[in-house]
C-alpha cells in the first residue's frame, strides 16, 4: 500500500483581480496563485495558450508579459497585475503578423499543438533581434518543446519572418 | 499502430464499389444538397446515422455513410474519417477527392466523421487513423468518389441544358458547355442528387493530376497559427465543469479508500468521485481540481505491480529468450541446420527500453452525459472503441453516444488506447454536467501505455564469405492481444521488417516469444519497425565487419533481388557521400548506415557522427525514401524529418524506467525529448515512383538509432547493442577522462 500525502489546503478563496490581456482590461475572479495559463484558458476562454508540462519545461504555455517571453503556466496571477499580457490570440487579428505570414508561407505546424508557443516565442525574438542568426534562434528556441520535429521549418520560417520584416513585405 | 497487417490487413486493398444510392431530398441536406455515399464491402450497415458531426441531416432514418456534401450555396464539405494529429490528412485526403470533383482545394471545408461503418479501414479492421495507411486506404475511395460526385452533377447539367453529358465537361467547380454556358456546382447539386450513381467511373491518369504530387498548403495551417485550432483540451460547453484525476502511483492499483474531506471543502469543488481509473474532483476551473485533487488523501492498493522493476522486466524477457524458439514467424530454408553446418557463425543480442509517447497534448476528454445520451470530445485515433468505451462507462448504448473527433496535439499511437475516457464519462454523469477531464504531464507521462521493451537474439553463419543463416527470435510483450484480442498465431505487429528481412539469404528464421511483463504496452510510431530494425541493421553491420566488407557494400550485394531496397540504399550512399567523408583524427566524420521497408515504403538512411574525447555528436541524418505516389510531398517530407526527430531522442534519450511499479520519468526534465537547438542536419531525399502510396507518418522513426549505433561503432570500434546511447556513451567518456 502507498499513501499520497495531502497537500495543505491554503485556503486561497477566489479573489477579484484585473489583468490586462491583448490591450482589454478584463475582469478575474480566482484564487492568487492560478497560474495565468489556466486563467487565460478557464475564466477567458484564450485557450489558444497550451498546457504542456505545468512547469516550464515544454514552452506551449508562452506568451509576452510586458513584451517578453514568459511560461504561463507558471506566471500567479497575482503578479501579472497591471503588466500588459499578450497571447497568440492578440499577436494580430489577421494573422498578419510577421511570424504568422512565415509560418503559413512554409507549413510550419503538424500537429499543431506546440505552435502558439513557438509563435510566440518567436515574435518576442525578432522583437529582439530583427536579424537573428542560427545561433540566436537556437538560443531563443531552445526552451520550446515540438514532438512532431518541426524545428528545421521553425528554423527557416523565423528568418523568412525576419526577411518579412525587413522588407515590409512577402517578398 | 500496428504495423504491416497487425490488425488483419487484407493482402491487397479491397475494390470500391457503390451498391446503395441514397436520395436526399433538398430539405433532408444543409442548403439542399448532393451527398455521396459509398458503401465498403464487408461493411455492414449498422452504424447509427451520422447525422450530427457530418451535419448529414438523416431524416428520413436511413442509414448513410459520405465524404461530400455540396450545397446550394457552392460549399464544399468533406467528411474526413482519418483523425488530424499532425501527419496531412486533413490535406492529402481533400486533394484526393478535389483532384476529379475538379475542385481546388481552398473550396473544401472539413468536418470530422461521426462514427460509421462506412468509415472503417479495411487496412486496420476498424476507423482507426493508424498503420501509416490513410492515403493508402483513400487513394481509390475518395477518387472514386469525387468522380463520381462529378458524373452526376455533369449529368444534371446537360439534363438542364438538353444536351449529351459528353459535351460538358467538369471545371473549378462548375459545369461548363461547349458554347461557354456554366451552372456551379451549388446551382446543379440538388438536380444531381436526384440522379443514379454511375457505377463505375474512370478515374484520371496520373499524368493529368491538376493536384496530386504537388507540395499544396496544408488546410489546417491557419489555424494552428492563431490559436483557433481546437484539440480535444480546448472544447468549450455552456454549463461545463473541469476535472482532475488521482491515480494510483504504481500502474494497475487501485483505490483502498479516499479521504476527501480537506478537499471536498475547497473553493469551486463540485464532486468527488470514485471510479475504477481512480479518483476524480470535479471543480468549476482546472486549477481548482487539480488543488483539490493534491488535498486528497488517497491510500492505494498497489496490486500486482508493487515491485516492479526494471531489473525484473528484463530478467522476464531474458528468460523467455533462452527458453526455446517461440512461434515461426518465417522459415525461408532451414536455419537452424544451416548454422549448425556454417564455417563460421556470430551471436548477438540486442535490448531496447520502454518508451513514452509524450503527445505535446496530454490526455484529455470532453463529455456530455444525458439520460438519453452522450456526447464525447476527444482527440482520438479510435472512433468506434471510443464510442462503445464512452457507452460502458455511461451505461448507454454505443448508439447513443455521438463521438466529435477533436484535433490531436499528437498521437504517436497513444491515443489508440481509450484509458481517458472513462473517468470524464463518469464524471459528467455524476455531476449532470459537461465535464472536461485533463490529466497533467505527470498523469500522462507516469500512466502511459509504453513502448514495449523487447530482446532481439540473432545469430547468422557464413560459409566461406557467404552469407547462409540467418535467425532472429524476438521476444516482447504483445499489444495487439491487450488491445484487439484475439491474435492467432504470432502478432503481427511485433514482427515488422522482420518477416519482411530483404537481404538475400537461403536460410531465414524469424520466430516470435510473447513474454508479458504486467503493465500495459502501446502502439508507438513505428511499433516493432523501430526495435526490430535496430537489431537488423546493427548485426547486418556486425556480420559486414566480420566478412570484412563495406557495410554498404555488403548490403547492395544482398540486395540483387530486391531493386527498391536496392535504389534508396544507392541513392543514400551518393547524397551522403558514402565512402568519401574523411575518417579517422579527432574531428573525423563517420558515417553509418540503415536500410529498411515498412509500411510498404522503402528507406535508407546515413548517420554523420563524431566521438570526441568520448563525446557523441550527430552531425548529419540523410534519409532517402521511396514511398511510391505521393500526394503531397510537403507533407511527406514533414513526415520523414519529424520521424527522424522522433526517432532521434528515442534513440538518444529515450527510457522508462520502473521502481517499485512507479514510472520514475514525471515530465520534460527526467523524459528528455529532442530541442530545437540540438538537431543536427537533415537531409530528405524523395524518390519519384509510381508504385502504390506507401506509408510515411511512421516508417523514417526506425532507422535513427541503427545509422546511429553503426555510424558510433565505426568512429569508435564500440558496438552498442542498446538503447538508449547517450548514457552510454557518457559513461564512456567519463570512463575515457578518468
Amino acid at each position: 500500500m502507498m499513501q499520497t500525502a495531502p497537500v495543505q489546503d491554503t485556503q486561497a478563496r477566489p479573489q477579484a483581480f484585473k489583468i490586462t490581456v491583448n490591450g482589454r482590461e478584463l475582469a478575474v475572479e480566482a484564487a492568487a496563485d492560478t497560474p495565468l495559463l489556466w486563467i487565460l484558458r478557464d475564466h477567458l476562454g484564450m485557450t489558444g495558450t497550451k498546457f504542456g508540462c505545468g512547469r516550464a519545461l515544454c514552452g506551449a504555455c508562452t506568451v509576452h508579459l510586458d513584451g517578453a517571453p514568459v511560461r504561463s503556466c507558471s506566471i500567479p496571477l497575482s503578479t501579472v497585475q497591471g503588466r500588459m499580457i499578450t497571447t497568440i490570440e492578440g499577436l494580430s487579428p489577421d494573422r498578419s503578423h510577421a511570424v504568422q505570414r512565415a509560418w503559413i508561407e512554409l507549413d510550419v505546424p503538424q500537429c499543431g499543438y506546440c505552435q502558439s508557443g513557438q509563435i510566440m516565442s518567436a515574435a518576442a525574438l525578432l522583437e529582439a533581434n530583427p536579424a537573428p542568426s542560427d545561433a540566436d534562434i537556437d538560443t531563443a528556441m531552445s526552451g520550446n518543446l515540438c514532438r512532431c520535429g518541426t524545428y528545421p521549418r521553425i528554423r527557416h520560417a523565423i528568418h523568412r519572418a525576419a526577411e518579412i520584416l525587413k522588407t515590409g513585405t512577402g517578398r | 499502430m500496428s504495423g504491416s497487417g497487425g490488425l488483419r490487413a487484407p493482402a491487397t486493398a479491397p475494390a470500391v464499389q457503390v451498391n446503395r444510392r441514397e436520395f436526399l431530398d433538398a430539405a433532408a441536406t444543409l442548403g439542399g444538397g448532393l451527398i455521396i455515399g459509398l458503401s465498403l464491402p464487408g461493411c455492414g450497415a449498422k452504424s447509427p446515422p451520422a447525422a450530427d458531426a457530418a451535419g448529414s441531416a438523416d431524416a428520413g432514418g436511413r442509414d448513410l455513410n459520405a465524404w461530400l456534401r455540396i450545397g446550394a450555396d457552392d460549399t464544399i464539405t468533406m467528411i474526413v474519417d482519418r483523425s488530424e494529429m499532425g501527419q496531412g490528412v486533413y490535406t492529402a485526403l481533400p486533394m484526393l477527392l478535389a483532384e476529379e470533383l475538379e475542385i481546388g482545394l481552398d473550396a473544401v471545408k472539413i468536418v470530422a466523421a461521426p462514427v460509421g461503418d462506412a468509415y472503417v479501414n479495411p487496412g486496420n479492421g476498424g476507423q482507426i487513423t493508424g498503420t501509416s495507411n490513410s492515403v493508402q486506404d483513400a487513394w481509390d475511395k475518395l477518387r472514386t468518389a469525387g468522380a463520381q460526385a462529378r458524373t452526376v452533377l455533369i449529368a444534371a447539367a446537360a439534363q438542364a441544358w438538353r444536351i449529351d453529358a459528353v459535351e460538358c465537361r467538369a471545371q473549378n467547380g462548375r459545369v461548363v458547355n461547349p458554347q461557354g454556358g456554366s451552372m456551379t456546382y451549388g446551382e446543379l447539386a440538388a438536380a444531381a442528387a436526384k440522379l443514379p450513381l454511375p457505377k463505375s467511373v474512370a478515374l484520371k491518369a496520373p499524368g493529368s493530376f491538376r493536384l496530386l504530387g504537388r507540395p499544396l498548403p496544408r488546410l489546417d495551417t491557419p489555424g494552428k497559427v492563431d490559436g483557433s485550432a481546437e484539440f480535444g483540451i480546448d472544447v468549450k460547453l455552456p454549463g461545463m465543469l473541469h476535472a482532475a484525476l488521482a491515480q494510483s502511483p504504481v500502474l494497475g492499483g487501485s483505490v483502498k479508500s479516499v479521504d476527501s474531506a480537506a478537499a471536498g471543502k475547497m473553493a469551486g469543488v463540485h464532486q468527488v468521485l470514485v471510479t475504477a481509473s481512480g479518483v476524480v474532483v470535479v471543480a468549476d476551473h482546472f486549477w481548482q481540481a487539480l488543488r483539490a485533487r493534491d488535498a486528497l488523501q488517497v491510500t492505494w492498493e498497489s496490486g500486482a505491480n508493487a515491485t516492479l522493476d526494471n531489473g525484473g522486466i528484463r530478467k522476464l524477457l531474458r528468460k523467455a529468450a533462452a527458453s526455446g524458439p517461440g512461434l515461426s514467424a518465417r522459415a525461408d530454408g532451414d536455419a537452424t541446420a544451416a548454422l549448425k553446418s556454417a564455417h563460421r557463425t556470430l551471436r548477438a543480442m540486442y535490448e531496447l527500453p520502454l518508451l513514452a509517447h509524450a503527445t505535446m497534448e496530454p490526455m484529455n476528454c470532453t463529455a456530455d452525459v444525458r439520460p438519453d445520451g452522450c456526447d464525447l470530445y476527444v482527440g482520438t485515433q479510435v472512433q468506434q472503441v471510443s464510442q462503445s468505451t464512452a457507452a460502458m462507462a455511461a451505461g448507454l448504448l454505443p448508439s447513443q453516444v455521438n463521438v466529435h473527433t477533436t484535433l490531436l496535439g499528437g498521437g504517436f499511437g497513444r491515443r489508440l488506447d481509450v484509458d481517458f475516457i472513462p473517468a470524464a464519462v463518469q464524471a459528467s454523469k455524476a455531476v449532470g454536467a459537461p465535464v472536461k477531464l485533463i490529466w497533467t504531464r505527470e498523469d500522462d507521462m507516469t500512466h502511459d501505455t509504453y513502448r514495449p521493451p523487447a530482446i532481439l537474439d540473432l545469430a547468422a553463419g557464413f560459409d566461406g564469405d557467404r552469407l547462409t543463416a540467418w535467425r532472429l527470435h524476438i521476444v516482447s510483450p504483445s499489444i495487439t492481444a491487450r488491445m484487439f484480442p484475439p491474435v492467432k498465431g504470432v502478432d503481427d505487429s511485433v514482427i515488422e521488417y522482420a518477416v519482411n528481412f530483404p537481404y538475400d539469404v537461403p536460410n531465414v528464421a524469424v520466430d516470435y516469444s510473447r513474454q508479458e511483463i504486467g503493465i500495459d504496452v502501446g502502439y508507438m510510431r513505428s511499433v516493432s519497425h523501430a526495435p526490430n530494425c535496430f537489431a537488423i541493421e546493427c548485426f547486418m553491420d556486425e556480420l559486414a565487419h566480420a566478412a570484412g566488407k563495406d557495410p554498404y557494400e555488403f548490403r547492395r550485394q544482398l540486395l540483387e533481388k530486391k531493386p527498391r531496397h536496392r535504389r534508396v540504399l544507392e541513392a543514400v550512399a551518393e547524397r551522403a557521400g558514402w565512402g568519401r567523408t574523411p575518417q579517422g583524427g579527432q574531428q573525423g566524420r563517420h558515417q553509418g548506415i540503415a536500410l529498411m521497408e515498412g509500411y510498404t515504403t522503402h528507406l535508407a538512411q546515413v548517420a554523420e557522427v563524431s566521438v570526441h574525447a568520448g563525446a557523441l555528436k550527430v552531425h548529419r541524418i540523410v534519409c532517402v525514401v521511396d514511398c511510391g505516389r505521393m500526394v503531397n510531398p510537403r507533407i511527406v517530407e514533414s513526415q520523414i524529418v519529424g520521424g527522424i526527430i522522433f526517432g532521434l531522442s528515442a534513440a538518444l534519450w529515450g527510457e522508462v524506467t520502473i521502481a517499485g511499479g512507479v514510472v520514475q520519468q514525471t515530465n520534460f526534465d527526467a523524459y528528455r525529448v529532442m530541442r530545437g537547438n540540438e538537431l543536427p542536419q537533415i537531409e530528405v531525399q524523395l524518390l519519384d515512383s509510381d508504385a502504390p502510396p506507401g506509408g510515411i507518418g511512421e516508417p523514417s522513426v526506425a532507422l535513427v538509432a541503427p545509422a546511429l549505433c553503426n555510424a558510433i561503432f565505426a568512429a569508435t570500434g564500440r558496438r552498442l547493442r542498446s538503447l538508449p546511447i547517450s548514457p552510454q556513451m557518457t559513461r564512456a567518456a567519463a570512463a575515457h577522462s578518468a
